[in-house]
């Protein structure tokens, strides 16, 4: 009997959102995309690590990153390989443009059924959207239980997993069956950093079509270290219906945006000289609105 | 058209979470908008008080389920049930709070039914939507509004061919709004039925859930750090000046990821929406998901080295300085005053 356990690991690239410091805002309080790097979404970074410590534990896990996304995203399964994972694909298709929550995870979906994995892995949220709807749509699709909001994990075997979940006033502990889907919690461990020996490995870890754009040999390279091969699937390969996917298969449209423009209010303005303090405390006490 | 449905939370004290009794005070009115009716899904066990709460929320008819096996909330059996009554009823609209109940569960039902969601909505319409390339006009949907793309667009989400429309929205950004008039809910039985065929693969072995430490919502005053505080000993200061104003203290995202303050404390639109009495906003830019969560306040007050923070645009008073000179200073100077 076949006892290894494959994982898979759902991890996206996205706009670094967080910490937007004076650098990355413009004028009028919006966000300058462009000023943010492209970097490992958090949380999958600790639903790497919670994967890693499955396999930490046992002999016979397997760890394989996914991600959906543009071909640059396989600098993300790049660095999951150096930090660990054994491999990655990379599910690129022009058709999956404009996908919201439902078309992405219906296509993920595919590609996960093509793996077949005992256990799905993914961070709780992306930064970019912060919907947290992927992973219990796709858990949904291949009709496995899911758990979300975990924080730690307690036991793994080939049958089940003990997880703890962090809720918004406490924990809670559940016993899950294999197989399952589950998201982590951005309290969960922090992952691992990259490990030297596998930089050196995996350095030149590619998928076919960066090596085209760099005009590279890649016949004779993957010949002698297929491991370097990053694997790309398109929605032909994992056998996707166009019709679920990208725009048409979206049922949410966005029907306008709107540039925030912040009208003026009249304020009145201070400096941090003693009696102008002292000025502003007075008038917060005569109206009533502190003491 | 079908009415609108709220899917109603249930605490721990066997209540009606407060996130839930806020989108019943907004999908009455949206019902009353859309001259629907308004719908509560209830699945737990001790429900007595529960449906007593519903009285006063303008609700036709409670959808319940009660079973000591459905409380807590568990993923599987509540989407099974709740996924059943939609594919009976066909709701309009479908309301769930965002939170780790509401998450779990709404992706999971818009899944199966394979509608449109969308999170963390800051507002909810109702409008009519022209698409040009169909040459359709579609009456009365839900727009779904919500900040989007790192913040620097508001976006209008729409549902056109998909039912029910379904949205999560954060504690606080609706407000709770109960009926002055008393009725009396119409009472419905769910099929518990169908659970039979559900395997019990996931089991609870042990929960601690705590009583609420922190109330942002329902501070007089609140005192948010952001990103510009610098450091989380540096946040003390706000503590200070809290406990002297009675105060509570609240943070920005950047602040809570920075290590600063908890994550309870966060304030926007991923964290929690305040309207108190007086707001300041130390060492904060502003970013419009920030603004979100707070631009409802009645007064507010600004403290920033930067006279161009985007922030003092919507505040009423700016001090253009360093908030760890500027605090210390408010500190003193009160106290000078108050005596």
């Amino acid at each position: 009997m076949d006892m290894n356990l494959k994982i898979v690991v759902l991890a996206k690239q996205v706009p670094d959102t967080r910490n937007v410091g004076k650098d990355a805002m413009k004028e009028d309080g919006t966000v300058n995309r462009g000023a943010l790097p492209a970097i490992f979404n958090p949380d999958d970074l600790n639903a790497l690590e919670m994967a890693l410590e499955i396999k930490d534990r046992r002999k016979d896990v397997e760890v394989i990153v996914l991600t959906m996304g543009p071909g640059r995203a396989a600098d993300i399964i790049r660095e999951a390989i150096f930090r660990g994972a054994d491999k990655g694909y990379l599910l690129t298709d022009r058709k999956f443009a404009g996908s919201d929550t439902l078309a992405t995870s219906y296509a993920l979906y595919k590609a996960v059924q093509k793996i077949n994995p005992d256990l799905i892995i993914c961070g709780l949220q992306a930064i970019d959207g912060d919907t947290a709807q992927v992973g219990p749509q796709i858990a949904e699709k291949l009709q496995f239980p899911q758990v979300t909001y975990v924080e730690k994990l307690n036991e793994a075997d080939e049958r089940q997993l003990v997880l703890t979940r962090r809720l918004e006033r406490g924990i809670e502990t559940v016993k899950v069956n294999l197989p399952a889907l589950i998201t982590v919690h951005a309290s969960a461990n922090p992952c691992r950093p990259k490990h030297a020996k596998r930089m050196l490995k995996y350095k030149h870890a590619h998928t076919l079509s960066e090596l085209q754009d760099q005009n590279r040999d890649y016949t004779d390279l993957f010949k002698e270290h297929p491991y370097l091969r990053i694997e790309e699937w398109n929605a032909e390969s994992v056998e996707a219906d166009e019709s679920y996917l990208g725009l048409s298969g979206s049922p949410t449209k966005v029907k306008g945006i709107e540039s925030v423009v912040l009208t003026q209010k009249e304020s009145k303005r201070f400096t941090d000289k003693d009696q102008d303090i002292d000025q502003l405390m007075k008038e917060l006490l005569e109206t009533r609105v502190i003491g | 058209m079908k009415n609108i449905f709220v899917y109603c939370e249930i605490t721990e004290e066997h209540l009606i979470a407060d996130v839930s009794l806020e989108l019943l005070s907004k999908g009455k009115k949206l019902a009353d908008e859309l001259h629907v009716g308004l719908e509560a899904v209830l699945i737990g066990s001790d429900l007595k008080k529960a449906i007593e709460q519903l009285h006063y929320y303008g609700v036709s008819v409670i959808h319940y389920a009660e079973n000591e096996n459905l409380f807590p909330y568990r993923t599987l059996v509540h989407a099974k049930l709740v996924q059943t009554l939609f594919e009976q009823e066909q709701p309009e609209i479908a309301l769930f709070g965002a939170t780790s109940v509401g998450r779990d569960l709404a992706p999971r039902i818009a899944s199966a039914l394979r509608c449109g969601l969308t999170a963390d909505c800051t507002s909810l319409q109702i409008g009519d939507h022209v698409d040009e390339r169909k040459k359709e006009t579609y009456k009365n949907l839900l727009y779904q509004i919500r900040p989007a793309f790192g913040g620097n667009i508001i976006a209008t989400i729409i549902n056109p061919e998909t039912r029910p429309q379904m949205a999560t929205v954060r504690e606080g950004v609706m407000k709770h709004e109960p009926q002055p008039v008393k009725n009396t809910p119409e009472l419905k039985k769910m099929n518990v039925g169908v659970l039979t065929s559900i395997e019990e693969v996931v089991t609870i072995i042990h929960r601690h859930i705590e009583p609420p430490k922190i109330n942002l919502k329902s501070a007089q005053i609140l005192i948010a750090g952001g990103y510009g505080m610098g450091s989380k000993e540096n946040f003390a200061i706000l503590y200070e000046l809290a406990d002297l104003l009675g105060a509570e203290v609240g943070g920005t995202r950047a602040a809570v990821d920075a290590g600063f303050c908890g994550h309870e404390r966060q304030i926007g639109q991923t964290g929690i929406t305040v309207r108190p009495k007086l707001y300041i906003a130390c060492g904060i830019s502003g970013a419009v998901q920030h603004r979100a969560g707070m631009d409802q306040s009645a007064k507010i007050i600004s403290i920033n080295t930067s006279a161009q923070a985007p922030i003092n645009a919507i505040a009423d008073y700016v001090v253009v300085g360093d908030v760890m000179k500027v605090i210390p200073q408010m500190i003193q100077s009160y106290k000078k005053q108050i005596r």
